[in-house]
């Protein structure tokens, strides 16, 4: 297991009396398409939050590229290349979004040679190259959700957690949403793609976990997942 | 940087024309109300790194500037200081104050951080009340230094504040278009993002409010010298916590040139209803103009300039 990139271990959080995550471990392989699943309010975020260091951690270690984690601040684990999108669009809104992506050039990619002229190329790739001067406040839902994963490229991600990039999207948007995620992995971006809406995680990841109530229930191949009666159970009740 | 010296360089005329205005003989009236103009180009600017930048409101600006008067105080009874050394000092003891509001971020944001800065100025207001040294409740008198280095005191003085407004509105302006400005616009827009896009929200919150505090600190320094007579309920008048805010905000809070205009616009106002109608007019004024722009123009003056010009 030692060749995994994201190596995350018996990471235990607790809000108070109540344990949102006990004991969960997984592990990412370099260039992998990782799911994470479950129902709600089954941890999921946490985890993420966890990983990415917005929130401290009760026990447990958290492995990335080799290097022990756990303690670090989370614009220095973006740094070292962990990057997430969130579930709810979060955009600096007084700036344009050109700008947008600057912050993160800037303060996340800079050390790992971006520049400027980056940023008008990530937008170009995703699709937003026309709105870059416009402010966050005029763009629509699909927008904004494009936003997000372009500033998180613009961070130059070897780890990118994508925390519902698709709720609330059509169809159509969910696939245009899935075709720049593909794409991204095969350019070597390695991603965990945290999501709810079944087609998309199923067509996406090599492969899944699956948590429950704050615990790992399962993890397999999309195919062995979907015919796993405690995901059934966990998601349908007995 | 390449606009960097020619800022210097218009920093330097003005300075140069403050003390050509002051060998000149008109009304001393005019340096005494125009110190208290440049004296609020400093705080309007000071407060504005943090609370115009880093969207970290600070309602304390009271405690900032009487601690940089009261260390002045303290140092002109104790070693009869020179008036640098008072500025610095004030400054770097009103900087270890920011620096400590500072860590308050880590625990409180929005409301609840104006709060406690509000708390702040209270319990160091009654610290100073009962510390005699400084002169308690009673206040203390001060005495100038004879022999300014040209015109009278107040001449010098005026002349002094105008170089400690173009510095303050210098490292604005440098912080402004440096990695920290457009950090601190992040971390206002977002924190929580901006810590996951790499920006180091603490630190560049730390150094916001340090240097805010620095600054307010400089601009409290002189003022013993200035009114002679230092008494608590002048040097933690709430009129600096409302014009500390009121001033950016009709001005405009995302650029340097904001608290300028209006400190300038608000200051100038104030004192001409100072002499004309009543002393007692000048916060009303403030009220009144700021519920108006918070209503009618929330992005202050430049944000009417760009509506006009048409861009976003």
């Amino acid at each position: 297991m030692s060749d995994a990139l994201l190596q995350v271990e018996g990471l235990t959080k607790r809000f108070g009396g109540f344990l949102a995550l006990n004991q969960v471990s997984i592990a990412v392989k370099p260039g992998e398409r990782f799911g994470l699943i479950g129902p709600n309010g089954s941890g999921k975020t946490t985890l993420i939050n966890c990983v990415s260091g917005s929130l401290p951690v009760d026990g447990g270690h958290i492995t990335f590229d080799g290097r022990d984690i756990t303690a670090l601040p989370a614009h220095r684990r973006t740094r070292l290349g962990i990057v997430r999108s969130f579930q709810i669009p979060k955009p600096f809104t007084s700036m344009s979004v050109l700008d947008n992506l600057g912050i993160p050039l800037e303060n996340a990619a800079h050390g790992r040679g971006a520049d400027g002229a980056d940023a008008m190329q990530i937008l170009e790739a995703i699709g937003l190259a026309a709105k870059a001067h416009l402010r966050p406040a005029g763009l629509t839902q699909i927008e904004m959700r494009k936003l997000e994963l372009a500033r998180a490229m613009a961070a130059r991600p070897k780890l990118l957690i994508s925390d519902e990039a698709m709720a609330g999207l059509s169809s159509a948007e969910v696939d245009d949403i899935l075709t720049i995620l593909f794409r991204l992995n095969a350019q070597g971006i390695t991603i965990i793609m945290i999501e709810h809406i079944m087609r998309a995680v199923m067509r996406f990841s090599e492969r899944i976990v699956v948590l429950d109530a704050g615990e790992r229930i399962a993890e397999g191949t999309p195919d062995e997942i979907v015919r796993n009666p405690a995901v059934e159970k966990a998601y349908l009740g007995e | 940087m390449a606009r960097t010296l020619p800022a210097l360089g218009v920093g330097v005329v003005v300075v140069l024309a403050g003390v050509a205005l002051a060998t000149m003989r008109v009304n001393p009236y005019l340096y005494f109300a125009g110190y208290v103009i440049l004296q609020y180009v400093v705080i309007a600017t000071a407060w504005n790194i943090l609370g115009g930048y880093g969207g970290y409101v600070n309602f304390g600006t009271p405690a900032f500037f009487a601690l940089g008067a009261y260390t002045a105080v303290f140092l002109i009874r104790s070693i009869k200081a020179p008036l640098p050394v008072l500025i610095v000092a004030g400054g770097l003891v009103a900087a270890l104050l920011g620096l400590g509001i500072g860590y308050l971020t880590l625990r409180l944001r929005g409301t609840f951080f104006s709060i406690a800065t509000l708390a702040l100025s209270v319990v160091l207001q009654t610290m100073i009340i009962n510390w005699e040294y400084v002169g308690g409740s009673r206040g203390i008198s001060v005495i100038r230094p004879s022999g300014p280095p040209f015109g009278n005191y107040v001449v010098f003085l005026f002349t002094v504040m105008l170089g400690l407004a173009v510095v303050a509105v210098l490292v604005a302006r440098f912080i402004e278009r440096s990695w920290i400005g457009r950090g601190l616009a992040a971390l206002r827009d977002n924190e929580e993002a901006a810590e996951c896009m790499g920006v180091p929200t603490l630190r560049l919150k730390l150094f916001a409010t340090t240097i805010s505090g620095f600054l307010l600190g400089v601009a409290g320094a002189p003022f013993p010298y200035y009114v002679t007579f230092v008494e608590p309920n002048s040097a933690f008048a709430l009129d600096y916590a409302v014009n500390a805010l009121a001033m950016p905000m009709i001005g405009g809070t995302t650029s340097w040139v904001g608290p300028v205009i209006g400190a300038v616009l608000l200051g100038t106002t104030q004192q001409l209803a100072t002499v004309t109608i009543s002393s007692e007019l000048n916060l009303l004024i403030v009220g009144v103009v700021l519920v108006a722009f918070v209503v009618l123009a929330p992005e202050g003056i430049l944000g009417l300039v760009r509506r006009v010009r048409g861009r976003i």
